[in-house]
């Protein structure tokens, strides 16, 4: 299985041409106190760039990307009722959505986690 | 992933691009503060966490530097009644008849009764001459001189008192930490303000603050406000408190924010400020926008500021529109956020008159996504202004 991040900070953890995407520990500690996901529904067709779904902070809304195209097969339901495991485990528990990948190729433009952590550190 | 909400405590109003330093930037710094743009200043917008800060405010008590706040004095060659009655031209309330040492908030007005500020007065005798202190908000208090300068007599002075910083104790233990460092404070009622002496240090502190609980605000001079700062936060009841959790806190409260639940379109009447307007002065009908705004209190304005709770968790922000069954627009959401008291989310909204009753249902659009919510009496939670006896 490999994980690749974004410059907008989601991750994408791949195995086989299912992948599982969130937010990075970097964003969820820029946002602060997460209190509500908005995650997508089963058989939501994405491209990649599209807006996938939607986190709140207590202070601030922020729309998460689909880092590849694909078609969602599940959002995580635990995130209703404990929004707050994004603050908690961001790169675990905390996972927004599974998608099937369309275009592996297009993980080619990806970062992986040594490239992403060079990238966080120079913010 | 990006914001599509801005913090609204990030909002730069135009024409205050300037950043400046305020007195306790280091200390922030060195506190941990996460620094924001917000006013001409940079602010700290959280330490540990809005949702800590928040609930650590509402159970002990939270220091707030709020010394980006404009802190005015008018004086008179010829006394202080003359002062009173010009400012009383753009001041909806009783300043003439406000007592000494006590604490009046007020609106400034436009010509047409519209709001260009709100702001707190309190009358004071200090080292012998007679003064009206007046705190105003950051983003506005350059304006607000231009403004109030076109207004007082020739004989009077206003002077911004910019070498002092102003601090906010806000919790219900705030009375306990502040009177160990100044015996005394705890005299003092909510909406009443003093001297007081600390280490040859001169401090004016009156018992009020913008989060719906007891507290003070401290005027000291600015080269003192770190080790004063410093002192506070080594009582076991006291953290450095952000700007996040003050715009949760007081949202809770049911208190407006200046440049978002209050603006220069906005009268009194329909801000729901209508205890603003003392009687003495609704009677002389002598303030700018009487008319209007006297018209609006008889007959109701067209909209007016109201609560409403949310349905769901999903916090309705800033922007968001009220829209009518049929899907038309019918107001604006003025405040909105996640409420840590409530663990739900809150809102300000202005909505026509006759949807302003608690209880009536109506719905919000945010992003294409419609959201029930209730119109709910405010404060979301009970203020615990302390108003007579010692503590």
């Amino acid at each position: 299985m490999s994980r690749y991040f974004t410059e907008d900070h989601e991750w994408i953890d791949v195995d086989g041409d299912v992948g599982t995407v969130g937010i990075s520990d970097y964003a969820q500690g820029a946002l602060g106190d997460i209190v509500f996901v908005d995650v997508p529904e089963e058989g939501r067709e994405l491209t990649k760039g599209d807006e996938a779904a939607v986190v709140e902070s207590v202070k601030a809304a922020s729309d998460v990307y689909a880092p590849v195209s694909g078609t969602v097969i599940e959002g995580n339901a635990q995130l209703s009722d404990e929004p707050a495991l994004v603050n908690s485990d961001p790169e675990g528990e905390g996972w927004f959505f599974k998608i099937t990948l369309s275009d592996a190729s297009e993980l080619e433009a990806l970062m992986d986690e040594t490239a992403y952590a060079a990238f966080v550190a120079k913010l | 992933m990006s914001d599509a909400t801005d913090l609204n405590v990030e909002d730069a109003p135009e024409g205050q691009e300037i950043i400046q330093t305020l007195p306790l930037d280091a200390w922030h710094r060195a506190r941990g503060g996460r620094m924001v743009p917000f006013a001409g200043y940079h602010m700290p917008v959280q330490y540990e966490g809005i949702m800590a800060e928040h609930l650590w405010t509402r159970e002990s008590a939270g220091l707030f530097d709020v010394s980006h706040m404009g802190q005015v004095v008018f004086t008179g060659e010829n006394g202080l009644a003359p002062v009173i009655t010009a400012l009383e031209k753009v001041l909806p309330g009783d300043i003439t008849g406000l007592g000494d040492r006590k604490n009046r908030y007020s609106l400034l007005l436009n010509e047409e009764g519209g709001i260009l500020d709100d702001l707190m007065v309190t009358k004071r005798t200090l080292d012998g001459a007679d003064e009206l202190y007046m705190v105003v908000n950051g983003a506005t208090k350059y304006d607000d001189i231009a403004y109030l300068l076109d207004f007082i007599p020739d004989d009077a002075t206003l002077n911004l008192l910019d070498e002092q910083a102003l601090l906010a104790l806000q919790g219900p233990k705030a009375v306990d930490a502040l009177a160990r460092i100044v015996p005394g404070v705890e005299d003092l009622v909510f909406m009443t303000a003093a001297d007081f002496v600390w280490h040859d240090v001169p401090l004016w502190i009156s018992r009020s603050g913008y989060t719906g609980e007891d507290g003070y605000e401290i005027s000291i001079p600015a080269d003192h406000a770190a080790a004063f700062a410093d002192l506070l936060c080594e009582q076991a009841e006291v953290k450095p408190i952000g700007l996040g959790a003050r715009d949760s806190l007081r949202l809770e409260a049911g208190l407006p924010l200046y440049g978002h639940d209050l603006d220069p379109e906005t009268t009194p009447v329909m801000a729901d400020l209508g205890f603003a307007l003392a009687k003495k002065r609704r009677e002389a009908a002598d303030f700018l926008g009487a008319g209007r705004i006297l018209a609006e209190r008889e007959n109701g304005p067209a909209v007016k500021r109201v609560g409403l709770t949310v349905a769901g968790r999903q916090p309705v922000r800033e922007g968001a529109s009220v829209v009518a069954e049929d899907g038309s627009v019918i107001g604006r959401v003025t405040s909105g956020g996640f409420a840590p008291s409530l663990g739900a989310p809150i809102a300000m909204a202005y909505v026509p008159t006759d949807l302003a009753a608690p209880g009536t249902a109506v719905k919000l659009l945010q992003r294409g996504k419609t959201h029930d919510a209730t119109v709910t009496a405010m404060p979301f939670v009970p203020h615990r202004y302390v108003r007579s006896g010692a503590k």
